[in-house]
């Protein structure tokens, strides 16, 4: 099992280690240093690395390596989701984009925490909510800090995401349904690959220890519901741990009792069928003599007039040494970005069935050793509000409580770009 | 974080201030301080210079008061430090065994968690005892989160004194907390077994019909972490039968729906290793299952870029085993342009082992597409894949060739280079198929720079020299240079060379005869002399036989994409979702595991080193006085090689057998004395040695014959021998030391005096301390240079002399004392054991030890520093094992 956890930063400097076994010291971490921070081949090298008969496994958050050091045959994925994990706990206390000072400033909250998610290289309860009731950041305590053995019960719980005695005044669920949409098009427009991950998000504010169903418009289901409505293929789905994954295997059907607030219940995955929100045809051209680029793309929006996708954004690679590119286009703002090497195009809405024409000439500057340009992918970045590319929309969510309340519900659809590239 | 936190100057980063002189004494009062609060931050204070590194040790007792409060915080800080001082403190330590105790009562379990959960980290001998009491109540407590604690601290002790867990009953609580209430319980009681089985070898586990049940129950209720514990402990029981194995199997699969990939792929593996069982009557039921895993390890590929490697290289496996599990899904392992290099490497990795015809030219468009990124790495990879690809698909040959062609047209000089070396392989896979492009080929001659690169294009020319028109003026060109390039390129001229003369004779004598020369005279590189040699021994005698030598057929190349060796593969799918699927090695080749109990060798700075050396040598010593006692009639007794060293016609009628050996510590001098033809009787010897490379003198120099032995009788005496410096011959530098021990006796009855030489056997200076640490025993093994190693083979032993147990037993005897041993991993029947030695001149000798079931031979590779004395001590390791 894990034998340490170290946080580096940059430099390869240990800002706070715990050593759970004694089979590793923190020379380790010079060699980690020396081997792996100094190569400056982090993204690129592996994330596990082995020096001597020792492993590392890390990942970063902003320039902080997390570092689990262990000299047994662990288990890699249990490793990284307990980084990731860990990292995801730091967040819940120090904010999003915790920083070095931020460790510094918290240095026995984080030794704490490492104490209570991991013993003698086990990873133990991890749920942010749960770990914020007990440990907090020394002086305060929570107003409703509940007795020692009941705290004690949740964290072992059976049901660790959830206490009892919760009260809402109003009982209401938010649901989000976050699709990004993956797009691999060659250059022949062949759609390579296409897929769409999504994932239902979730903000509950129901009171007691409510049974939820839920339901989407699974194909599979609703076939053997009989029903003659079209369904969707679902290629495969991973739930958060308070769905009973059996009940899911036996019949498909959703039924969990859910974290209080926010949490993620699902991610699936849609293979087939998928409308493509924005369609691209681009036709790039290098000129004899490497001296001009010209480039015409035509962006089509694809779905209902209704809606319109926000915040796009479309970066169309130049070569390295371009010297300026003459740019028009009918709508939004487009400009070339020698730090990106691309000519960017900006639009804050693009209407559904509208087209957008981008025409560039791209002057090249002349160099003295020619080489050839590895042309990147057109890439895309848009959100498209209240819209599925798969077509998977909530039938239902069915909350039973021993009181019987009313529970409202919202619902709310957003498609947004993965991968979106369009090779040239 | 709450506001106002950091405005109140509450964080932490203010306990980081710079120490000044007489800092650690206002630490010391604060901590004496009676309000709550100061404590508190001295305790932070205390800890915030631990983290950096600082030496804040002489606070512990300090520290160690501020344990006796009721303050949940405070009590938290100073456990904290505990942890990380108690080993250099271990007096100290044992102040706060009486706090741990009383914890462990506490009415509220947070804290009693707290105490045990500390207590186990305490890695002090002496507190282990103190620990077992309070840890067996805990394991019965009624909280579920002091039991979870108490399970994990289970394993824990194991690691200290393995023995005292098995007297105290605890493997027994730990089995019974499988069937606990609480899933949390269960989980870590899992973990804790599964730990214990390992490092014991013994199936601590017991997986039962019962026992089986109640896992696949907490499987569903257990945290991710617990359902991954619980899988891989599954992933090693062994089901009676397919049935069972399906049955589990039904039960498994609802995990792979789970958001966690760990447990994802901790079902892939129990699901994968089942599937074996269940034989192939049961082909439906495994069709169904295939189709079943193919969608979670495609989801694998949209977490986390270090999550998709580990699957990636799991995926590898897979595809190897079942390639029906993705046969259809190649399009998922296309590279996305961002995909960090590790990832694309791998799936390229993939892609290649599932490319088939049904979707080469999808295949080929993507290689083509990866060959003009911009990482070197990967596109040179990508182009060698398309050769790759090539090899595998015969039919899909010529638009590999195609591809490749195109790509050299790009003049990318890597390109170019790749290129030629698979072109290579192509060529040698079919021959005589694709020479058409030999002229394109040609015409790059210029951009190849990589040794590699000239070293295909030569053996291209060479070996289809009669199509090329001008195949010698190309050889030639590269001849100008031949004395700077790589010896590769070099192999490759000469050889190519030879062929072009033998395939045309008339025009190419001249070149021919200069490459010889340069080959055989010109260069300092053995090998290239060699193959010069015999072209030119083969060419002047029989030029036909080099005809049938030089241009004869060459076995087919295969194509080496399924290369994992079938064995290992089977091994390594039962390793999925362990670093041993990463790395694609079995776990021995890189888990160096500690024996149990020896693990209180601390490595973390000078001080506590040399403390624990003290330690540890004064356990040991109590260890074996007591194993004494025990085993005193087991333990093997060395015998001293008695040789003759002198006859009656040197010695004035006396004939004397000697030999050395250890006895009690000490080094003796056994001598076999037998007087032929002396007149007297001798009844005294007085005996001097000269200088030698022991450093070996008599501590006395009287030897009295008691029984005298008379004229015609025998008898026999020993000498006890002390080591002292100033008896060390001198040593020439690099010569291996002189076994001799040149002896000087004189016969006090008749006063004559003769001399002799004894070969010395150095097991007879192996000190009783001389055993080591495991792990200071890999330090020092992996210290001394493999120049320093000598290997050796002693055949022809006796059966029983191969026993590797009574070979441990018997060089206990000779102070060579056993580390450890393990199998040989991929021989079966082969086991390695190694063994330390120290003399009492303080040389230490490493050994290593092979032996093979039903083979009466050893094999020793013996590393030390002491070069000179390594074939000596080859010598006695021999002996010891004729012996």
């Amino acid at each position: 099992m894990i034998s340490m956890i170290m946080i580096l930063n940059q430099k390869g400097d240990v800002m706070i280690s715990r050593q759970y076994r004694d089979d590793v010291s923190r020379a380790e971490a010079d060699a980690f240093r020396l081997q792996v921070i100094a190569t400056k081949n982090t993204g690129t090298e592996s994330p596990v690395k082995r020096i001597e008969n020792c492993s590392f496994l890390y990942t970063r958050h902003l320039n902080m390596f997390f570092v689990a050091v262990t000299r047994s045959n662990v288990n890699p994925a249990l490793v990284f989701e307990y980084l990731y994990q860990f990292i995801r706990i730091l967040k819940g206390y120090l904010g999003d984009d915790f920083d070095e000072n931020a460790m510094r400033n918290n240095m026995t909250l984080i030794y704490e925490l490492f104490d209570e998610t991991m013993d003698f290289g086990y990873p133990q309860n991890c749920a942010v909510d749960v770990l914020k009731l007990y440990i907090n950041l020394g002086d305060v305590k929570p107003k409703d800090e509940p007795a020692p053995s009941q705290l004690t019960s949740q964290i072992t719980g059976a049901i660790d995401w959830r206490r009892e005695g919760i009260r809402h005044k109003r009982n209401e669920v938010y649901i989000d349904v976050w699709e990004s949409v993956n797009l691999l098009l060659s250059s022949t427009g062949v759609v390579l690959r296409n897929e769409v991950t999504g994932a239902v998000q979730m903000n509950t504010k129901l009171t007691g220890m409510p049974e939820c169903k839920f339901g989407l418009n699974d194909k599979l289901v609703i076939e053997k519901e009989g029903q003659r409505k079209p369904g969707v293929e679902i290629d495969n789905c991973t739930f958060h741990r308070c769905v009973r994954l059996g009940k899911f295997d036996a019949d498909r059907t959703i039924t969990f009792i859910p974290p209080d607030g926010e949490f993620e219940l699902m991610r699936y995955r849609v293979n087939d069928n998928i409308n493509l929100p924005f369609r691209f045809i681009p036709a790039v051209q290098e000129e004899q003599g490497n001296t001009k680029v010209t480039i015409n793309l035509k962006i089509i929006a694809n779905f209902s007039d209704q809606l319109f996708a926000t915040n796009v954004v479309i970066k169309i690679p130049v070569p390295k040494n371009t010297s300026k590119a003459k740019i028009k286009h009918n709508f939004g703002r487009a400009k070339y970005e020698p730090e990106q090497q691309a000519i960017v195009w900006r639009g804050k809405r693009f209407p559904g069935k509208s087209e957008c024409h981008i025409q560039a000439d791209v002057d090249l500057m002349p160099t003295t050793r020619p080489k050839p340009w590895s042309r990147p992918p057109i890439s895309a970045e848009f959100q498209v509000p209240m819209f599925t590319s798969s077509g998977v929309h909530v039938r239902f969510l069915r909350v039973y409580d021993k009181s019987g309340y009313h529970t409202n519900r919202w619902v709310r659809y957003i498609t947004k770009a993965g991968s979106y590239q369009i090779r040239i | 974080m709450p506001k106002g936190k950091d405005s109140s100057n509450a964080n932490d980063s203010r306990f980081f201030t710079t120490q000044k002189k007489g800092e650690l004494h206002e630490l010391r009062m604060e901590l004496h301080a009676t309000e709550k609060q100061v404590k508190v931050d001295a305790v932070k204070k205390v800890i915030a210079s631990m983290t950096v590194g600082k030496d804040v040790s002489s606070l512990f007792t300090d520290v160690l008061n501020c344990v006796q409060t009721g303050n949940i915080e405070l009590k938290k800080l100073v456990y904290l430090y505990l942890i990380n001082y108690a080993k250099t403190q271990p007096e100290l330590t044992l102040l706060a065994v009486n706090t741990f105790v009383k914890d462990s009562n506490d009415p509220n379990p947070l804290i009693r968690a707290l105490a045990v959960r500390t207590m186990g980290c305490i890695r002090v001998d002496r507190i282990t005892e103190y620990l077992c009491e309070p840890l067996g109540r805990a394991l019965r407590d009624e909280d579920p989160y002091v039991r979870k604690t108490a399970a994990v601290c289970v394993a824990k002790l194991y690691d200290i004194a393995p023995d005292l867990v098995a007297e105290r009953g605890f493997l027994e609580t730990l089995h019974d907390l499988i069937s606990d209430s609480n899933p949390s319980v269960v989980a870590n009681a899992v973990a804790a077994l599964s730990e214990i089985a390992e490092a014991s070898g013994k199936d601590v586990m017991k997986i039962s019909a019962a026992v089986l049940q109640k896992l696949l129950a907490a499987l569903n209720e257990c945290t991710e972490w617990g359902q991954v514990f619980i899988l891989d402990s599954l992933a090693k029981y062994t089901p009676a039968d397919g049935r069972e194995a399906e049955g589990i199997i039904e039960r498994v699969t609802p995990r792979l729906q789970h958001a966690n990939s760990a447990v994802v792929m901790s079902a892939v593996k129990v699901i994968l290793s089942y599937m074996e069982l269940m034989g192939s009557s049961n082909s439906d039921a495994i069709r169904a299952l295939t189709r079943k895993l193919a969608p979670p390890l495609v989801t694998l590929l949209n977490s986390e870029p270090e999550i998709q490697y580990v699957a990636l290289r799991n995926i590898n496996l897979i595809v190897q085993k079942r390639p029906h599990i993705l046969e259809n899904e190649i399009k998922v392992f296309f590279c996305k342009y961002n995909d960090p290099i590790y990832v694309k490497m791998e799936k390229l990795e993939i892609i290649i082992k599932l490319v088939s015809e049904k979707n080469i030219d999808q295949v080929l468009l993507e290689l083509k597409e990866y060959s003009t990124e911009v990482d070197v790495d990967f596109v040179r990879k990508a182009v060698s894949a398309i050769g790759r690809c090539a090899v595998k698909l015969e039919r899909a040959a010529e638009r590999c060739i195609g591809v490749l062609l195109e790509l050299i047209q790009t003049k990318v000089n890597y390109v170019v280079q790749e290129s030629v070396i698979v072109i290579k392989d192509i060529f040698r896979r079919y021959p005589n198929r694709y020479e058409s492009i030999i002229a394109t080929l040609c015409d790059n001659l210029d951009t190849l720079d990589e040794p590699l690169a000239r070293a295909s294009m030569i053996w291209i020319i060479g070996e289809y020299a009669e199509r090329i028109d001008n195949a010698d003026e190309l050889l030639d060109t590269f001849l100008e240079t031949f004395e700077e390039e790589d010896p590769a390129v070099q192999l490759q001229l000469l050889t190519a060379t030879v062929k072009c003369f033998l395939k045309n004779p008339e025009d190419t004598q001249d070149m021919v005869q200069r490459v010889l020369d340069l080959a055989t005279e010109e260069s300092d590189n053995p090998d290239l002399r060699d193959r010069g040699f015999i072209y030119w021994r083969l060419l002047s005698t029989d030029p036909e036989a080099a005809k049938m030598v030089v241009l004869g057929d060459k076995p087919v190349i295969e194509d080496d994409i399924f290369k994992l060796d079938p064995s290992l593969l089977n091994s390594l799918i039962g390793q999925i979702a362990t670093l041993s699927s990463v790395y694609h090695k079995p776990p021995d080749a890189f888990v160096v595991r500690r024996a149990a109990g020896t693990g209180l060798g601390g490595d973390e700075d000078d001080d506590e080193d040399d403390y624990e050396a003290e330690n540890d040598v004064g356990g040991e010593d109590l260890l074996d006085i007591g194993g004494m006692g025990i085993s005193d009639g087991g333990l093997y007794e060395p015998k001293a090689p008695m040789n003759k060293v002198v006859g009656p016609e040197k010695s004035n009628g006396i004939e004397v057998h000697a030999g050395f050996r250890q006895l009690n510590g000490t080094i003796r001098l056994e001598m076999d004395i037998q007087n032929i033809s002396s007149q007297a009787s001798v009844h005294g010897l007085a005996i001097q040695l000269n200088k030698n490379s022991f450093g070996l003198s008599p501590a006395s120099q009287q030897i009295v014959c008691n029984p005298p032995i008379p004229t015609g009788g025998s008898g026999s005496a020993a000498v006890e021998l002390v080591v002292t410096p100033s008896m060390l011959a001198p040593m020439p530098p690099g010569q291996p030391a002189n076994p001799q021990v040149q002896v000087a006796i004189k016969n006090m009855a008749t006063g004559n005096v003769f001399y002799f030489a004894v070969i010395f056997n150095l097991d007879a200076l192996f000190s009783q301390d001389g055993t080591m640490e495991r792990s200071a025993f890999i330090e020092t093994w992996k210290s001394i240079d493999d120049r320093n190693e000598l290997y050796g083979t002693v055949s022809d032993l006796p059966p029983s002399n191969v026993d590797i147990e009574s070979v441990i037993n018997k060089f206990k005897g000779y102070n060579c004392f056993f580390i450890a041993r393990r199998p040989v991993p991929n021989a079966e029947g082969q086991e390695v054991v190694y063994f330390s030695m120290r003399t009492v001149t303080n040389m230490e000798f490493l050994a290593e030890l092979t032996f093979k079931q039903g083979v009466n031979a050893t094999k020793i590779c013996l590393k030390t520093e002491k070069a000179a004395y390594a074939p000596l001590a080859k010598a006695a390791l021999e002996s010891m094992l004729r012996a």
